[in-house]
């Protein structure tokens, strides 16, 4: 019981991902300063947002809405992103091995941040929010499907096993499954499919800024708000240590191997960041017909090419 | 300085409300945010939402339709708030001072931490503003 405890708490889970994904969210603001010519913030600037937020700002609940169900989503959300972290992380960072068919826990685990976000939005009672909470859900019905054929793309390669260590153990052995022309779709894939899950530029429609004034966060402030900065950060450390462990081999912490973990996640964040800034925000409408249209059917080739070995 | 003051100093997120401006201070204000001046390596950010905000940049003369709405936006942002009035016409009402519908410069309608006076005021003149802001 105490070592589920500290897995879930400390090492690999709440703690240590959010440390690490704020870090990377500060990689990410400095990437975008850097391609814009700026210099960008301190390194400490995610954990002072974060406290600042916890700790100085005022709660404000929204009159006409459910004040419970608006309060205990971000918590939800960020329960739902540690477990996910968690199951991911144990077997990536060689603590446990996991057990057989942790990757379609994994796979719904993923979708609680973005549903709670959906029921916080509509429990506000905010037009807006209504509104990004139903694009949200467009977007999610949408990306969906894509993931998990990435997913099926993954598990056949791997010779029919769902379970991610042994997905790990296989590539250690065998290369990696982005070596070959079938993997290298699936990666662009599912880069894709995370940009979607963290709502970053290009599917960022749900809490469009400059649109419709953060869209599902509308109502949110201080300590409900940092919860949801937190859930925020653990999703954008885990989504690319997932993308890595399925695709990549994994992360090796034996001699100079922790350099080359290190670049490895760092050069998906700098993907995702690449994109998110030399890319407009497309409608709800067009980024449904991305996923549904061109990226299923890219997974639909990537799955054909690997049954013939390819 | 103790920790929770430290936070708050180094993440001011910055909304911006612009009454019945002639766009010179709205322009400016944008100019702090571009590659030239950044202020996002003081921790600032334009958020979208006033719900989110630390600081309430206000400009342009505030004429009697903008008051209830400024007001109404005041009493929505999460406390502790610092308001900065900027250019002439949110400091004293400037050239529309004596006007028909003017309603008050900004610090007769809602209390007002730092003055950035101009019309516009520099980039340059926005940021020490905001130093001082941060120094106090």
């Amino acid at each position: 019981m105490a070592e589920q405890l500290f897995y879930f708490l400390i090492y690999p889970g709440l703690l240590f991902a959010a440390v690490i994904g704020a870090l990377l969210s500060w990689y990410d603001r400095k990437v975008t300063a850097w391609v814009q010519f700026r210099k960008g913030p301190p390194l400490l600037q995610p954990f002072y947002d974060f406290f600042k937020l916890l700790l100085v700002k005022e709660t404000i609940l929204p009159k006409y809405g459910s004040k419970g169900v608006f309060l205990s989503a971000p918590i939800f959300a960020v329960f739902g992103a540690t477990i996910a972290g968690v199951f991911i992380l144990l077997p990536l960072l060689g603590v446990e091995t996991g057990f057989k068919g942790d990757i379609i826990v994994i796979f719904y685990l993923l979708t609680i941040p973005s549903l709670t976000y959906i029921i916080g939005a509509l429990a506000s009672g905010n037009p807006l929010a209504a509104i990004g909470g139903s694009r949200e859900m467009k977007l999610i019905l949408s990306y969906e499907l894509t993931f998990l054929l990435v997913l099926a793309g993954i598990i056949q390669k791997a010779g029919m096993t769902i379970s991610f260590s042994e997905i790990i153990s296989i590539q250690t052995l065998n290369g990696a499954f982005a070596g070959s022309i079938s993997g290298i779709i699936l990666f662009i894939v599912f880069v894709f499919c995370i940009q979607a899950k963290l709502a970053l530029v290009p599917f960022d429609a749900p809490e469009a800024e400059t649109e419709i004034a953060d869209g599902i966060m509308i109502e949110y402030s201080g300590t409900p708000y940092a919860m949801i900065k937190l859930a925020k950060y653990i999703m954008f450390f885990i989504l690319p240590a997932f993308l890595i462990g399925l695709l990549w081999k994994g992360l090796n912490f034996e001699g100079i191997n922790i350099l080359w973990s290190i670049l490895k996640i760092l050069f998906v964040v700098l993907l995702l960041t690449l994109i998110r800034n030399t890319n407009p925000r497309v409608k709800i409408k067009q980024a449904i017909r991305y996923f549904v249209v061109w990226m299923n059917l890219l997974a639909i080739i990537a799955i054909v090419l690997s049954y013939f070995g390819l | 300085m103790g920790f929770k003051e430290l936070c708050f100093k180094k993440s001011l997120w910055l909304f911006h409300f612009g009454g019945a401006s002639c766009n010179n201070c709205d322009i400016e204000i944008l100019d702090c945010l571009t590659p030239r001046f950044d202020v996002e390596r003081f921790g600032m950010l334009l958020v979208g939402s006033v719900r989110h905000a630390d600081v309430l940049l206000v400009n342009g003369s505030i004429n009697k339709r903008d008051k209830s709405r400024l007001l109404e936006i005041y009493e929505q942002a999460p406390k502790p708030i610092l308001v900065v009035a900027i250019g002439a016409c949110g400091c004293t009402g400037g050239i529309f001072a004596e006007g028909n519908t003017f309603a008050g410069p900004v610090d007769k309608i809602i209390p007002v931490d730092a003055y950035i006076p101009g019309c516009p005021p520099k980039p340059e003149a926005i940021l020490a503003g905001v130093v001082k802001l941060l120094n106090k």
